[in-house]
């Protein structure tokens, strides 16, 4: 089929018409252009928004204590339901809780949010969030130990005077991030630095922060052995495993607390995996959206190429009309017209492809990344799938020309014209 | 070398069938140079076209040496006419964005030829016709003369069984077609069968054999020539 004179014979006849054939051909690469172009900012729309959950592990599930609406073995209704550090034991022996952390929020009272408290170095005083967490928290809020260390298990056994600021709070007192060994006072009690931290999302909220101990926080601000809230990991679990460990961690809670476990308002759950299926779930319908404009330019080149072929063959019927009389069998036209149409199809695709991936890296050195666009580009595969589309297309849009001319009858056809 | 029994052609015209050819039966011996006549609606391009496997029929038999030529398949048909027919038109029907030599070797293009040795091949036979000379020029560029002694080469080119000719020379002044009528003799005098479809009687008198058709069928008055 590819044969040395079947390429000559279809260069040559493109090139009997230089201005059609380039007009037929901007048509096809504005089409794999827009393909492209819409594709690759689809997919920096989509970065953007999972840049959005990068701070939080997408499969975290969150649980606050709330306030019961249902009576429930004589208790009554309207009762707080506050989670103390038994609840936290509770849950580490459920299978499945891949990661586990309590979170105690100093001076909040038992909110779930909270407590900011002053912090001060010599004569500077500021105000920043504590966080009182236990070891596994650094893989629940995706925390980048930039230095030192996090909390960990001998901390919250000693109950050492120990904590973990952002990079911000460093700079904020000392101007440098070098800041280990250094010591704080917050809330009036003198803790040491033992780490600094950065954070995935590289939201700032997440920066001006401080960890400590939360079995330190307890004592140090009167928290007894209350938890305001609980934090984990489910791992690879999908939604509907998911579900069922949640259904397996209100139970326990259920079981201690004396709440109904059906009751909705006893505690209050956040479940991040779902959010995030849901929000995948939103672009992925954008994706398509998108995908589908870029389809449907495509579509519109494709349709002039076939369109282009038909006047071709329309054209050149007395030559294919000769041509059968002289022995081309059928296949041999069809082939030509195919061949035709999938060249300038895949050779102006090329065009539209290069300059498509072009604009994108363009706009990908302009625009900086942020957390509405992130980088706009194209991967292999939709690149590989550019191409399949293409030759596809091609076939498409000559097998109609194709089909008309491989019917003209050599006798009408010679007649035309004469 | 060719005979048709009882062909029967019908085309449809509207709603009824009009009987282009009844009964046709027709012989002709290898070399022969046979001149079919006819008034315009006789009959005789559909005969010529059915005789070169571009038309089919609905009854009889045509063989064409050994070969029954009949219910052909687009692709075997196209076969048949590459390997047994050369082909000359009235309007010569050359392509006119090929040179002269491109064009005499086009049947060899689609017998899967190589290039190079059918514009060889193709320079040999335009040598045949004389106009080694013109080789590289396009039909625009010649005579009417020119152009069908072009398609004259073509159609010998892959060695047909035999020539079909329809009106050689309806678009030729008198000198040139009594020039293009002389080659036809000269290559029927190689041994070649042609059969040429005319309306002109002194073209039809340089043939060895007249078949006079009317209203589809042959009429019975053959005269066969003196050789």
């Amino acid at each position: 089929m590819f044969s040395l004179d079947r390429w000559q014979e279809v260069l040559s006849t493109l090139a009997r018409a230089p201005l059609r054939s380039i007009l037929t051909s901007l048509a096809v690469a504005w089409g794999i252009f827009m393909l492209v172009v819409l594709l690759g900012f689809g997919h920096g729309l989509r970065k953007g928004a999972e840049s959005q959950f990068a701070d939080d592990a997408a499969n975290s599930v969150w649980v606050f204590g709330g306030q019961t609406s249902q009576p429930y073995q004589g208790m009554p209704v309207g009762r707080r339901v506050t989670f103390t550090n038994t609840d936290y034991d509770n849950l580490r022996r459920i299978e499945g809780i891949e990661h586990l952390t309590g979170r105690f929020f100093p001076g909040s009272g038992g909110r779930p949010f909270g407590g900011e408290r002053p912090v001060r170095v010599g004569a500077k005083t500021q105000t920043f969030d504590v966080r009182a967490v236990h070891p596994d928290h650094l893989y629940l809020e995706k925390t980048l130990i930039a230095a030192g260390r996090f909390v960990n298990d001998a901390d919250l056994i000693e109950k050492r005077k120990v904590c973990i600021v952002g990079i911000p709070v460093a700079e904020f007192f000392w101007h440098t991030t070098d800041v280990i060994g250094r010591s704080l006072e917050i809330g009036g009690v003198a803790f040491e630095i033992v780490g600094v931290f950065n954070d995935a999302g590289g939201d700032d909220g997440e920066l001006r922060m401080i960890y400590v101990p939360v079995t330190t926080a307890q004592l140090a601000w009167n928290g007894a052995d209350r938890l305001n809230a609980l934090l984990f990991t489910v791992g690879d679990k999908d939604i509907d495993e998911t579900r069922e460990l949640l259904d397996r961690v209100k139970a326990t809670l259920a079981d201690r607390q004396r709440f109904n476990p059906e009751d909705p308002q006893a505690i209050r759950v956040r479940n991040n995996l779902e959010q995030y299926e849901s929000f995948q779930q939103i672009f992925w319908i954008i994706e398509v959206f998108v995908s589908l404009m870029g389809v449907a330019t495509l579509i519109a080149g494709i349709i002039g190429v076939a369109n282009i072929m038909l006047i071709t063959v329309k054209e050149r019927t007395r030559e294919i009309g000769i041509r059968k009389a002289l022995g081309a069998p059928p296949l041999s036209i069809v082939g030509t017209i195919m061949q035709e149409s999938i060249f300038i199809t895949a050779a102006a695709g090329y065009l539209g492809l290069v300059a498509g991936v072009g604009l994108l890296s363009l706009v990908a050195s302009v625009v900086p990344e942020n957390e509405f666009f992130g980088e706009p580009q194209i991967d292999l595969r939709i690149a590989i799938y550019a191409n399949v589309i293409l030759v596809v297309s091609g076939a498409l849009a000559g097998f109609f020309p194709a089909y008309s001319a491989a019917r003209i009858s050599p006798v009408e056809a010679m007649r035309e014209g004469t | 070398m060719l005979r048709l029994s009882k062909i029967n052609k019908y085309y449809a015209v509207g709603s009824h069938r009009l009987h282009v050819l009844r009964d046709v039966d027709l012989e002709v011996e290898a070399g022969e140079m046979v001149a079919i006549m006819g008034a315009s609606g006789s009959g005789k391009s559909t005969l010529l076209n059915i005789l070169g496997i571009l038309d089919r029929y609905d009854a009889g038999e045509y063989w064409l040496g050994d070969t029954l030529i009949r219910d052909l398949g687009e692709g075997q048909a196209a076969r048949y006419r590459n390997q047994f027919i050369g082909f000359v038109f009235q309007s010569f029907n050359l392509l006119p964005f090929k040179t002269a030599v491109e064009n005499v070797a086009l049947p060899l293009y689609y017998q899967g030829v190589p290039r190079r040795q059918r514009n060889r091949t193709a320079l040999q036979y335009l040598d045949k016709v004389g106009l080694a000379d013109w080789a590289d020029h396009r039909p625009a560029e010649m005579s009417g003369g020119q152009k069908q002694r072009v398609a004259i080469a073509r159609a010998l080119i892959t060695k047909p069984r035999i020539v079909l000719a329809d009106e050689p020379t309806g678009a030729l002044d008198s000198k040139t077609s009594e020039e293009v009528m002389e080659l036809f003799g000269e290559i029927n005098r190689t041994g070649m069968t042609v059969i040429l479809v005319t309306h002109e009687a002194d073209v039809a008198a340089k043939a060895r054999r007249t078949i006079r058709l009317r209203d589809g069928k042959v009429e019975p008055e053959l005269v066969a020539r003196a050789s």
